[in-house]
């Protein structure tokens, strides 16, 4: 994308006026989508955006500016930007030399690689494909919309202290929307299959089989009783969303929250947070799962770090600045959106190790409780702990059975509280992707769970 | 239909040299084919204060282009984040092999001038552009200093912003539209959190207007200090149906969950719990529902809709009544009426689709506010902030269930702190069950405006 000298050249710009630490992050990013709705290829949609964002770290202070400019003169001008700001927010000045930078790391793409094509005609015949299945699942599903996207992301990242890395990520996602109608009104049922990888995802994924799921949910709530309201056992069905672990304990273990003391978990490395049976991954190097990439948008490459082992808690999640802090090495946790956004600390793939339970004997041995067949998104409050998550698909589960579907809610739990509630993990492992927001700011992550019991959680029906 | 051009606004020059690029780039339509061309250019500032020091500052502009292609009632898309002369033409061909593979459908076709004039909504300080970096920076450490001392229970300021934008956009299209819009707008935005042993509890708080003169660090402190502060000591509160009071905040986000179900393209398509509901009684008789882009006061005001044309005051329910919906032009063709001038698009990258810019309710008695509303209601729970809006609400099954932190409400006034606790009900039987609407009708960031509501049988989860 950019030759090193240059952006050598460009680094010691961004110094020239003082300041500790500098960093040129190049982005090239081509995206493409399609959508089918109402039965028919409604919207193709393609997009190319690439440019450059520079930080300058002085003291305390980060500088920022970013450029859509990439020749030489746009990357020192952009350079000289992030400089003058990071001065005028009064941070400490100091001088540093940059050495010539080191070898590259990561995976660096070809030169040029041609844009993002693919094949039109072959990403709407999976549409084509997904939209009649769902509609062959039943009369009552009246509406079907089926979206495709790809999109590639070539980045270049170099900083003052020698670092040189480069990463091409190429994500492929297909998603399945439907309506179903019945006496009682409408219901919807949504699924989705997302990979870091390419058109080679669907040799693994078929749309058929997804938009099956995605009818059925809908069909199943046609004749489903409001949520129950108050607190039950729930047992989580293996891959139901894994958002659990994201929201219950992913967000207050990122560093950055931990350094300004907005966390449940700050100050209790080495305490018990969990129940035994809990062993929390957070883990980029993952196969070809969604939040995978071979470095992160700060060019460390992505690794396994173990959050929560046995219940106890043994370590955070950390990017350069946190990690520079605490004098300690960064975990391949930083992560941004775009060029035009500043790296914070992020997950990537987060999971829970499976367990030795049998996920038939869990439900077998919950006499009355809620099953949660898929969860939708979740929030949580790193600061109290509490949390919320959505559930799209669940039932009943009375005598050791599941019966009736029920109507989506919220259920509602306290992090640290939650996480000692679990008594029973399953062996049945699976990832879900999802999108992740934080202060802004959305990037692609992976949640992975086996099927596991919580022995009290508040649901949040509409049932007395 | 007369292809009457719309053009400029109130209070100041357009972006003529953004409208001169699109006119440009609109040219190169090929015969059989028409070309919508939408151009914008932005600069924002943003200072995140911490602990006494600036923890980061950014500085950016950014520019791009999104074009729209539609041949035989095909439509395709394509966007690039630049101008550079050699994208646009590249963008364009995109767009075009993109219109290729569209679904032939009669009723794609790009919006045509429907005579109705754009009104004058001046949304541009002028003075924005020469507040200098300095100034911004002392904003934000005024901001976090002021939150830090305001109350000896306050622990900790974790973000204390500033921030401002400038965006100039202009829409062109062989079709004859020609419009050019600006606008302008900063913040103050505040979170803290309160301790008392070991409880913690957090708020936040927020000032915004079109600039740095409209902002309030006085209101935005003690927004967020109050209702971190009076949350300390919250416990899981107590189960059983009641009747909840929503904060003017909080009333805002309701307000835009039920807009999606008024979109003229979810009504059409099938995804909206309102579809075939014209002429009936939706909600009580104080519901009555506008959408006016053209008031002034609004966060979202517009002279023109994402597809060039003037944006309009539409009446969408009214004494309870289902009178409407919004659409753009796609979704009014589909539904055999026009275009309510209410196509929305999330930037240059983003297609338009109809949806809500100012969202308002008809206020209840002049006087009546948050206090008046409490004491109507006597007993109940007030909520201050809701999560998982977009996990627990579904706008086309109308089920909603979202965790919650309030105060309970007895003998009229707020009491005990609670959370960790849902509220749940559907859209459709809160909006029937709408009990009270303040008078105290408040313009915050988004598409509806605030005002403190009452909704009567809603059940609450907890302990």
């Amino acid at each position: 994308m950019i030759e090193p000298p240059v952006l050598e050249r460009v680094l010691s710009e961004a110094l020239r006026g003082g300041g500790e630490f500098a960093e040129v992050f190049c982005e090239d990013r081509s995206t493409s989508s399609a959508v089918l709705d109402d039965g028919r290829v409604e919207e193709l949609s393609s997009g190319r955006e690439r440019g450059a964002g520079i930080r300058v770290v002085a003291g305390e202070t980060t500088g920022f500016a970013h450029t859509a400019d990439l020749s030489e003169q746009g990357l020192l001008r952009a350079a000289a930007a992030a400089s003058a700001v990071a001065r005028s927010g009064g941070g400490g000045t100091r001088t540093v030399d940059t050495g010539p930078l080191g070898p590259a790391t990561g995976r660096p793409g070809p030169e040029e690689s041609p844009p993002l094509r693919g094949s039109k005609a072959d990403a709407l015949d999976l549409l084509v494909r997904a939209d009649d299945a769902a509609r062959a699942t039943g009369d009552a599903v009246t509406q079907v919309q089926a979206g495709y996207g790809a999109s590639r992301r070539r980045i270049l990242v170099a900083n003052s202290d020698g670092l040189l890395a480069g990463d091409e990520q190429t994500r492929t996602r297909l998603s399945v929307s439907c309506v179903a109608v019945g006496d009682a009104g409408l219901q919807t049922g949504y699924e989705t299959a997302a990979r870091t990888m390419g058109f080679e995802l669907f040799a693994e994924v078929s749309p058929e089989e997804l938009a099956g799921l995605a009818a059925r949910r809908a069909l199943a709530k046609l004749s489903a009783r409001p949520a129950p309201s108050g607190e039950l056992p729930v047992v989580l069905a293996g891959g139901s969303g894994g958002i659990l672990f994201h929201e219950a304990c992913g967000h207050g273990l990122e560093a950055d929250h931990i350094a300004k003391d907005a966390s449940v978990y700050a100050g209790r490395v080495g305490e018990q947070v969990a129940s035994p049976l809990v062993t929390l991954v957070d883990d980029g190097t993952v196969g070809s799962e969604w939040g995978t990439a071979a470095v992160d948008d700060e060019g460390r490459p992505a690794q396994r770090n173990v959050l929560i082992e046995d219940g106890v808690l043994t370590d955070y999640l950390w990017d350069w600045l946190r990690a520079r802090k605490e004098g300690r090495v960064p975990s391949g946790n930083g992560r941004r959106q775009t060029y035009q956004h500043l790296p914070m600390v992020r997950m990537t793939n987060t999971f829970l190790l499976p367990g030795p339970d049998d996920a038939d004997e869990i439900i077998a041995q919950t006499p009355h409780g809620v099953y949660v067949a898929r969860l939708g998104g979740g929030q949580v409050n790193t600061t109290t702990g509490d949390f919320v998550f959505g559930t799209t698909e669940a039932y009943l589960i009375e005598g050791g059975r599941l019966t009736e579907p029920l109507r989506d809610a919220n259920l509602i739990g306290n992090g640290p509280e939650i996480l000692r509630r679990i008594d029973a993990v399953a062996s049945d492992f699976a990832m879900t992707p999802g999108t992740c927001g934080k202060d802004g700011q959305s990037v692609p992550v992976g949640c992975g769970q086996a099927t596991l019991r919580l022995t009290g959680v508040t649901i949040g029906g509409t049932a007395e | 239909m007369t292809a009457a051009p719309t053009r400029g606004e109130g209070g100041g020059s357009g972006p003529d040299d953004l409208v001169a690029l699109a006119e440009r780039v609109a040219g190169w339509s090929r015969p059989g084919e028409d070309v919508e061309v939408y151009v914008a250019r932005g600069t924002e500032t943003e200072v995140r204060a911490y602990s006494g020091e600036v923890e980061s500052l950014s500085s950016a502009t950014s520019a791009g282009i999104g074009i729209r292609v539609v041949v035989d009632h095909r439509l395709g898309f394509a966007w690039a984040g630049s101008l550079d002369e050699a994208v646009l033409g590249e963008t364009l061909d995109e767009a075009r092999d993109n219109a290729s593979f569209a679904t032939p459908d009669d009723h794609v076709d790009l919006a045509v001038p429907d005579g109705v004039p754009a009104a004058a909504v001046d949304l541009w300080d002028e003075a924005l552009a020469g507040v200098p970096t300095e100034d911004k920076v002392a904003l934000a450490l005024a901001l976090e200093a002021q939150a830090r001392g305001a109350d000896p229970r306050i622990r900790q300021v974790d973000a204390a912003d500033y921030g401002d934008g400038a965006v100039e956009m202009a829409l062109v299209s062989t079709t004859g539209i020609r419009a050019a819009s600006r606008r302008t707008s900063a913040y103050l935005s505040v979170g803290v959190i309160a301790g008392d042993g070991e409880a913690s509890q957090t708020g936040g708080g927020f000032s915004v207007g079109r600039g740095v003169g409209d902002l309030d660090s006085d209101r935005a402190t003690e927004d967020a200090v109050s209702r971190a502060v009076r949350l300390l000591g919250a416990r899981k509160g107590p189960s059983g149906r009641t009747t909840v009071v929503f904060d003017r905040r909080m009333a805002t986000t309701l307000l835009s969950v039920v807009s999606a179900a008024l979109s003229g393209e979810a009504v059409e398509k099938g995804r909206s719990f309102f579809a075939g509901r014209i002429g009936e009684q939706v909600g009580t008789a104080g519901l009555t529902l506008v959408d006016d882009p053209t008031d002034l006061r609004a966060y979202g005001a517009s002279a023109y809709d994402a597809e060039g044309l003037a944006c309009r005051r539409n009446v969408l329910v009214d004494s309870g009544v289902l009178r409407g919906f919004l659409y753009d032009t796609v979704s009014a063709s589909r539904a055999g009426t026009s275009s309510t001038g209410s196509a929305v698009r999330g930037g240059f990258a983003g297609t338009p689709g109809p949806g809500c810019r100012a969202l308002t309710l008809a206020p209840g008695p002049e006087g009546y506010d948050e206090d008046g509303v409490l004491a109507a209601v006597g007993e109940g729970l007030f909520v201050q902030s809701m999560t998982g809006v977009h996990s627990g609400v579904n706008p086309v099954s109308g089920d909603f269930s979202v965790g919650a932190e309030g105060l309970l409400v007895r003998d009229g006034r707020l009491a005990e702190p609670v959370r960790e606790i849902t509220v749940a009900s559907t859209l459709q039987r809160m909006l029937q069950a709408l009990v009270a609407v303040g008078a105290d009708v408040e313009w915050l960031p988004g598409i509806a405006a605030g005002q403190t509501v009452a909704v009567g049988d809603m059940q609450v989860s907890g302990t």
